[in-house]
């Protein structure tokens, strides 16, 4: 029996003997969200987690989380299509967050500040031989070459960049920058013999005594049709000529010059057409504006330039200075029927940009391949069905975008790394998404996009200076703080400041929060007052 | 003038804290050595306004007074569920005596203090809403017309919650509490009584008036700080939503009370010498359905029997409010 006074159970004094967190039915929890740029990016950066330290200024530490994922951020920053800006959830709230002018900042900082990436692990004296030194391949010499194997990569062309370089016009990526990139890979210590075409993989592999290969050779076969032509008709293909735009001979292609396609090829050909003096860039397309496969915003930056565009039409025979052109009719299908009208355009030359080709030739004889549809298949390791032979980029089923070839490149790292050391990759597994209404939108400031500067068109018309501008420091740091850290703690200390019962712990800069159970009541207030859901409730067990 | 919200840096001052903010720019309660004047472990409800506001509002005092303060409370859930004899969550100086006559109590600790020399030490009164506009009132004008040395805080939850929820003159119009039943033609309390207790505190002409919410920490600690820099009486009346009074979900706290402000129904000010010298803007303004329909309190407005009229004569309140204060931007009023 208590000899205490009547009704009194606690000794004199505080209250910390009362321990609320016993009425508690649910307990907050922290947890990391899947933020959906994250999740929509095809080389699997870690977006949110970079703009998390480009936020408070520190774009060294910001561009080596980025790079841990993605060793060309300044290529990314002007030619990737940015699905993670789709995704973003600040685009529900205002406009989306400018990722892709941040990373352009934080890749050309590098470049200006000389940054160099971290040391290769230990060397495992393993050997791997990467065919071409395109996104993928480079991607995956890189990721290979920092887990400390040693990779040699073997390009047929003159130069490395692969469609970055022979089929991305400079006005979009400017060759410094490629350049740049390129070689802070090589300088990691990645062998690359540049003129050298594998014949025949097997045998290139064992001649070298490889103990793997990824295959990234791209898609530089332009694909033909047969279009009824006189002798005198100039007719040539995109991939010709954006690859001679390298070189010293840039392609006569006349004033009057139409691209036949829809595509990104055929936005950059008739650009670059523009560009070398084309008094008339006419794309000839057979289907809508609403069904092109180029981006809207590359077609409305063409249309800017001067380019024009023909919809529902399709070529059906070419002379010397004249192309006979039929119009069409979408059906309900939205499928393009011939309508048998036809009209004459002039045109000094012809530019076909229908797609592009794999050249498969170093694979024949190679047991074990599957080939569909002109692509290599591969597994979910990214291993084509030959043991060891891995493949990626353009030459295997997918999109074909830069971005998607590097992801490729990474993911095809990582497995080749685990046949290497005979184990087996097992990505960790995905956090949910934070969806937007996981988001307390209410905390975030009101901040518009900032809007990239861009070239003026006359001089988009006459030069092939970049197009699009980069953002200065003031509005870079402006935009990554736009930034709502979807479901990952930003360390606002709403939760440590809103909990009625104090039982919420700081743990100090950079560690971020804990419970203290023994007096959290289980109200949620925390969870409700998260800005960026990285709180939630779960029941007790009773 | 008035508090001067930092508008970007992310979340600006908005959240708690800010990591992007510079020291000096950053919240009382952001800190790892906050006073935490009142201490885990006391038994107010899960999600309670007042236990939040009180301490938002006394560590912030704290802070200003070098942590030379002393607190006197009158009776209202904020004594009981922090101190049930002999146990206490407070870790400031703390004296309760009756429902009433918490500003007379500390009228007289202040002349207490200045008997003894100690002027540096502060007194800050607090009590609910009951105790400050129904029951303490004559104590609370009395130390207001004498201009004593007290910062009075009212903790407002708009009726008297412990003993079971009773109407006070601070519960708004048309709410239902135990003695404000929603039965006949106008439900809940009755239109055109209760007081207005922050101009009632600007009519006596005193140095400071303030109102705040515990939905906007950073101008809540401002106008406490402010308050501990003047001598005098002040006062401040801080909006604190009652989950179980009101009728709410107790994660809802801060958002109801960020309502309260957002729809009009509350408005948020300061005043010298009985003139109103700033007001905190609405940011994304609502109609007061917004505000009104999570309270269970007001549900008998949007039930069976609607009673869209009594909901247009709230608003029409929430309308005057925003015209009287100029709470909409310029351009918007």
């Amino acid at each position: 029996m208590s000899n205490r006074p009547f009704a009194i159970t606690l000794k004199p004094g505080t209250s910390l003997a009362n321990l609320t967190g016993t009425w508690r039915t649910a307990r907050p929890v922290y947890l990391h969200r899947l933020p959906p740029c994250n999740n929509a990016c095809p080389a699997g950066e870690n977006i949110q987690g970079w703009l998390f330290h480009a936020e408070s200024g520190d774009y060294e530490q910001a561009w080596r989380i980025l790079v841990e994922n993605n060793p060309l951020p300044a290529v990314m920053g002007r030619v990737c299509y940015h699905p993670c800006e789709g995704a973003c959830n600040r685009g529900q709230l205002d406009s989306s967050v400018g990722i892709n002018s941040v990373e352009r900042f934080l890749g050309d900082e590098a470049i200006k500040q000389g940054w160099k990436f971290d040391a290769p692990a230990a060397a495992t004296g393993k050997r791997v031989l990467i065919v071409g030194a395109g996104p993928s391949g480079l991607s995956a010499a890189y990721h290979l070459t920092r887990m400390g194997h040693y990779v040699e990569i073997h390009e047929a062309g003159p130069l490395a960049g692969g469609m970055m370089r022979f089929g991305i016009p400079k006005y979009r990526l400017p060759r410094e920058v490629l350049d740049a990139e390129v070689q802070r890979i090589l300088d990691l210590g990645v062998t690359l013999k540049l003129n050298t075409r594998i014949e025949n993989i097997e045998q290139s592999m064992k001649a070298g005594s490889f103990d793997a290969a990824f295959l990234a050779v791209g898609a530089h076969i332009a694909k033909r049709t047969y279009i009824p032509s006189g002798d005198a008709a100039h007719i040539v293909d995109a991939v010709s000529v954006l690859r001679s735009m390298e070189g010293e001979d840039k392609p006569m292609l006349g004033r009057r010059v139409v691209v036949y396609g829809g595509g990104n090829t055929a936005i950059d050909v008739a650009r670059t057409a523009k560009r070398l003096g084309a008094t008339e860039a006419i794309i000839v397309y057979r289907r809508t504006r609403e069904k092109m496969p180029a981006h809207d915003f590359e077609v409305e930056e063409a249309l800017q330039e001067g380019v024009m565009i023909k919809w529902l039409s399709t070529i059906k025979q070419a002379e010397e200075g004249s192309l006979t052109v039929e119009r069409m009719e979408l059906d309900e299908h939205g499928v393009p029927q011939p309508t048998g009208e036809f009209e004459t355009m002039e045109a000094d030359s012809l530019v076909l940009a229908l797609g592009q080709d794999v050249d498969l030739s170093l694979l024949e004889g190679v047991d074990g391949l599957e080939i569909v549809n002109g692509t290599v298949q591969v597994s979910s390791n990214m291993m084509t069905g030959h043991p060891g032979i891995f493949a990626g980029g353009d030459m295997v089923p997918s999109e074909r975008t830069v971005t998607v070839a590097v992801g490729h490149g990474k993911k095809a790292a990582r497995h080749i790394d685990a046949y290497l050391c005979d184990t087996l990759y097992k990505p960790a597994p995905k956090h949910e998404l934070a969806e937007y209404n996981k988001l307390n939108p209410w905390y975030y400031s009101d901040a518009d996009k900032t809007v990239r500067p861009m070239l003026d068109v006359i001089r988009r018309q006459t030069s092939f200076d970049e197009v699009q501008g980069g953002l200065n420091e003031t509005n870079a740091l402006f935009e990554a703080r736009r930034c709502l850290s979807c479901g990952n703690c930003f360390e606002c200390d709403n939760c440590y400041g809103v909990c009625p019962d104090n039982a919420v712990i700081k743990l100090g800069p950079g560690k971020g929060f804990q419970f203290n159970y023994d007096y959290c009541k289980g109200c949620g207030l925390c969870v409700t007052e998260c800005p960026c859901g990285a709180i939630t409730m779960v029941p007790e067990e009773t | 003038m008035g508090f001067q919200p930092v508008k970007f840096y992310q979340t600006g001052t908005y959240t708690v804290g800010n990591r992007l903010l510079s020291d000096a720019e950053r919240s009382v309660q952001a800190g790892e050595s906050r006073s935490n004047s009142i201490n885990s472990g006391h038994r107010a409800c899960q999600g309670c306004g007042e236990a939040l506001g009180a301490r938002y509002a006394i560590d912030a005092a704290m802070a200003g007074s070098n942590n030379q303060l002393i607190a006197v409370n009158a009776t209202g859930c904020l004594e009981v569920f922090s101190t049930p004899y002999p146990e206490s969550s407070w870790q400031v100086p703390w004296i309760h005596s009756l429902f009433g006559n918490a500003p007379a109590v500390a009228t007289g600790v202040a002349a207490a203090m200045k008997v003894k020399g100690k002027t540096n030490v502060r007194i800050v009164a607090q009590g609910g809403d009951g105790s400050t506009t129904d029951i303490g009132f004559g104590c609370l004008s009395g130390m207001f017309e004498r201009n004593d040395d007290v910062l009075y805080i009212c903790y407002d939850n708009e009726a008297y919650m412990n003993t079971g929820v009773q109407r006070s003159s601070a519960t708004p119009p048309a709410a239902r509490t135990a003695t404000t039943m929603p039965v006949g033609s106008e439900p809940g309390n009755a239109f055109g009584q209760g007081k207005n207790l922050p101009e009632i505190a600007m009519a006596h002409g005193i140095p400071y008036v303030a109102t705040a919410t515990v939905a906007d920490l950073r101008d809540l600690e401002y106008k406490v700080r402010r308050a501990m820099n003047i001598r005098g009486a002040r006062y401040i009346h801080l909006s604190v939503p009652c989950p179980l009074g009101w009728g709410t979900a107790s994660n809802d706290t801060i958002r109801i009370a960020r309502l309260a402000k957002e729809c009009g129904m509350f408005p948020v000010f300061e005043a010298e010498y009985g003139e109103v010298i700033s007001v905190s803007k609405i940011r994304h303004p609502v109609p007061v359905e917004d505000y009104l329909k999570p309270q269970k309190r007001f549900a008998h407005l949007f039930g069976k029997t609607p009673h869209p009229e009594t909901v247009a004569r709230i608003q029409a309140i929430a309308d005057r409010n925003i015209r009287k204060y100029r709470l909409l931007e310029e351009g918007e009023n």
